[in-house]
């Protein structure tokens, strides 16, 4: 076939990306990744308010014993809460990856965007209008809540002269969250329900169960192979509009199938933990830095990474402070402001 | 300078139109202040509120009336005053109409310290209330001070919409940080912080309209008599720059007065924002862009403002009140989205 010279600079630009990408960081992130997953999960397994050894974690899971009550404790409360940050840290990274790669926005965050705002509202909803709802249909509402916030914010955006630059979405993601923030506290309020949201403001993963984690686990599968079988198209929006016509993507299916996996991953993440912001800020800026431009590799280290932080985040909320539970959303806010200002004040850096 | 003198029939015209402005707004707060003194979780008729006004009432009306409504409602008045004014100077100062005192952090700020400060004493009503203004100052004026650095860039200086973005993320920070703490805080003080944050004005008692009163009275005619400056900071910073180099230290000098200003108002509301972003810019509306009428006008307009939010807070679902500051968030979050979507930069 025959290249133009303009379609050969693009061919050149993606060229550049692949050869700058670091497949060997990308394997290396993923094998130590999982090995230091399995430990910290582990490790978070026996540590808490009863600290129960490695033995009997081991024991719980390859010799369930239904009448011991550290099995009992392992089993029904700690296991599905690692997992659950686990996942929830990957939801948030690889939707925070593809909203920066596809939007070539190097602040975009599903927090900081208003889909988590938008996600606990529907929530709030939820819980006032049809209380004892399957959980089921829970996660859907929500994933129709980041779609409500993620709208909002994006039509003001794009409502002005100027376009969506970062900075004005920015802006515009926290007036959404402020807006979105006090109706869900004034249902709250009136439908005296405080209690059961005060959870999902704060961020936690301590009620996860495994009916939530049966209903969120496949989403999340489905989701993630969707995010990598769109990873090489996301790497040809993020050299920018032009490039990509070049080159000859498609990209309305495109954006409108990365929209849609964003919105559940972002959806599916509140549902389980809260609104929790910057995981999905400051995980993918960590991954391109360490494996290169290629979304190819940027997805799954950032799935990685982000089941990793959560982990990490939720072991040291509750050892910092025991009895209590620090919530792990302020905890990741207090990493992810400083690097916010960062970016800010960098004007971004490079998606 | 004959014309300096002789005001001009469209001069004239403008002054009366601020009258006008300022009449009506007056007769606006008046109703809705006799509609509050109505308003709340026991009903009393207009007749039975003008008889116990006029000291003429049952013990348990006049009680109800005096000690419990109307020191909220001043205060109410009082704070929606000041963060209008305080919002006023900042716009002007930034010539950006994002800046807000709750925006950039000040709120925030004043939160944190105020939270450290109770922390000391075993229960809310052992601290000294008086102090709480100053309290409250130290940590907006700290945090403040912390998004003024950090916003900075050589050679460009302050940009505005930079401003507001760091005054966005440390307020998000701060939040984080109060969040963490709140959980060594006994459970008394953590009930009274978390109305604190949501903004209801729960210092309903006179003691805090004499801890409020003197800021205002002192710091708002201050401020008012910096007009002229602001309607030259206003016109850029081009003609600023030009005029010399004292502007910079009147831009600085009013900064602070529009901390000290919010801080003293959010030490007793609790974390209200977006008053100081409406109230002055509606005023813009109504009165042009001279701040010798945009003063006291969005003080006014700020006070009717905090004071309909808190009646319908009151009002709206009984027995439960709803923070005022929640009702002025749903009020002010789609008029800054509005503004944001309506600015060039």
């Amino acid at each position: 076939m025959e290249w133009s010279k303009e379609q050969m600079d693009e061919k050149e630009q993606l060229q550049k990306v692949k050869d700058t990408a670091r497949p060997t960081v990308g394997i290396l992130i993923l094998t130590t990744g999982t090995v230091l997953l399995m430990f910290s999960l582990a490790l978070s397994i026996s540590l808490g308010a009863a600290d129960i050894d490695f033995n009997t974690v081991w024991g719980t899971i390859f010799h369930f014993n239904p009448n011991s009550v550290d099995h009992q404790i392992i089993w029904e409360l700690r296991i599905p809460r690692v997992i659950g940050a686990a996942i929830v840290g990957s939801c948030f990274a690889v939707s925070g990856a593809l909203m920066q790669g596809m939007t070539r926005n190097p602040l975009a965050d599903s927090g900081l965007l208003g889909l988590n705002a938008g996600a606990a509202f529907m929530l709030a909803l939820c819980f006032a209008f049809f209380p004892g709802l399957s959980y089921s249909y829970v996660i859907v509402f929500s994933f129709l809540g980041a779609a409500l916030g993620a709208g909002i914010v994006y039509g003001v955006g794009s409502l002005s002269e100027n376009g969506l630059t970062p900075i004005r979405l920015v802006l515009a993601g926290a007036a959404v969250s402020a807006l979105l923030g006090a109706l869900s506290e004034g249902i709250a309020l009136y439908f005296e329900i405080g209690q059961d949201l005060a959870f999902w403001y704060a961020g936690g993963v301590s009620g996860t169960t495994w009916g939530q984690l049966k209903v969120v686990t496949p989403w999340l599968c489905i989701a993630l192979l969707g995010a990598i079988a769109l990873s090489r198209s996301i790497t040809i929006l993020s050299l920018g509009e032009e490039v990509a016509i070049g080159l000859g993507e498609r990209m309305g299916r495109v954006k409108l199938l990365s929209a849609v996996i964003i919105l559940v991953l972002a959806g599916a993440a509140v549902s389980v933990v809260g609104a929790v912001s910057f995981v999905g800020l400051i995980v993918p800026h960590l991954a391109r830095r360490l494996v290169g431009h290629d979304y190819r590799w940027i997805i799954p280290a950032s799935a990685m990474l982000g089941a990793l932080l959560v982990v990490l985040a939720d072991l040291t909320a509750r050892i910092i402070n025991p009895p209590y539970e620090t919530p792990i959303g302020a905890l990741i806010a207090l990493l992810g402001v400083p690097f916010f200002l960062y970016l800010a004040r960098k004007g971004g850096g490079n998606v | 300078m004959t014309n300096k003198q002789w005001k001009t029939t469209s001069q004239l015209k403008k002054e009366r139109q601020v009258k006008l402005t300022a009449l009506l707004l007056f007769i606006l707060i008046s109703v809705c202040f006799f509609i509050s003194l109505n308003t709340g979780h026991i009903r009393l008729s207009p007749q039975e509120t003008l008889i116990t006004l006029f000291g003429q009432g049952t013990e348990q009306q006049s009680l109800i009336l005096f000690d419990f409504r109307l020191p909220r409602m001043v205060i109410a008045i009082l704070v929606g005053m000041g963060l209008a004014v305080s919002g006023a100077v900042l716009q002007g100062i930034v010539r950006n109409p994002l800046a807000e005192p709750g925006i950039i952090g000040i709120n925030a700020g004043a939160g944190l310290a105020v939270m450290l400060f109770i922390s000391f004493f075993a229960t809310v009503s052992d601290a000294p209330v008086f102090v709480m203004p100053i309290i409250a100052f130290i940590g907006a004026g700290g945090a403040a001070l912390i998004i003024y650095i950090l916003s900075y860039k050589r050679h460009e200086g302050i940009s505005p919409i930079r401003l507001v973005l760091t005054g966005i993320a440390i307020a998000a920070g701060i939040d984080a940080l109060m969040i963490v703490l709140t959980l060594r805080l006994d459970p008394e003080n953590y009930q009274f912080l978390a109305t604190w944050i949501a903004g209801s004005i729960w210092g309903s008692n006179w003691k805090f309209v004499l801890a409020l009163l003197p800021w205002l009275l002192v710091f708002l005619p201050f401020i008012y008599s910096k007009s002229s400056v602001l309607n030259i900071l206003t016109l850029g910073d081009e003609t600023a720059i030009g005029l010399g180099a004292h502007m910079e230290k009147e831009r600085r000098i009013l900064l602070i007065l529009a901390v000290i200003v919010a801080a003293a108002c959010v030490s007793v509301s609790g974390g209200i924002g977006f008053v100081g972003l409406i109230a002055p810019h509606l005023t813009r509306g109504l009165v042009g862009d001279k701040h010798e009428y945009i003063i006291p006008i969005s003080a006014m307009v700020g006070g009717l403002l905090l004071l309909v939010a808190d009646t319908l807070g009151r009002w709206m679902m009984q027995p439960s009140e709803i923070p005022a500051g929640i009702i002025v968030a749903v009020i002010g979050a789609p008029y800054f989205l509005y503004l944001l979507a309506k600015t060039k930069d």
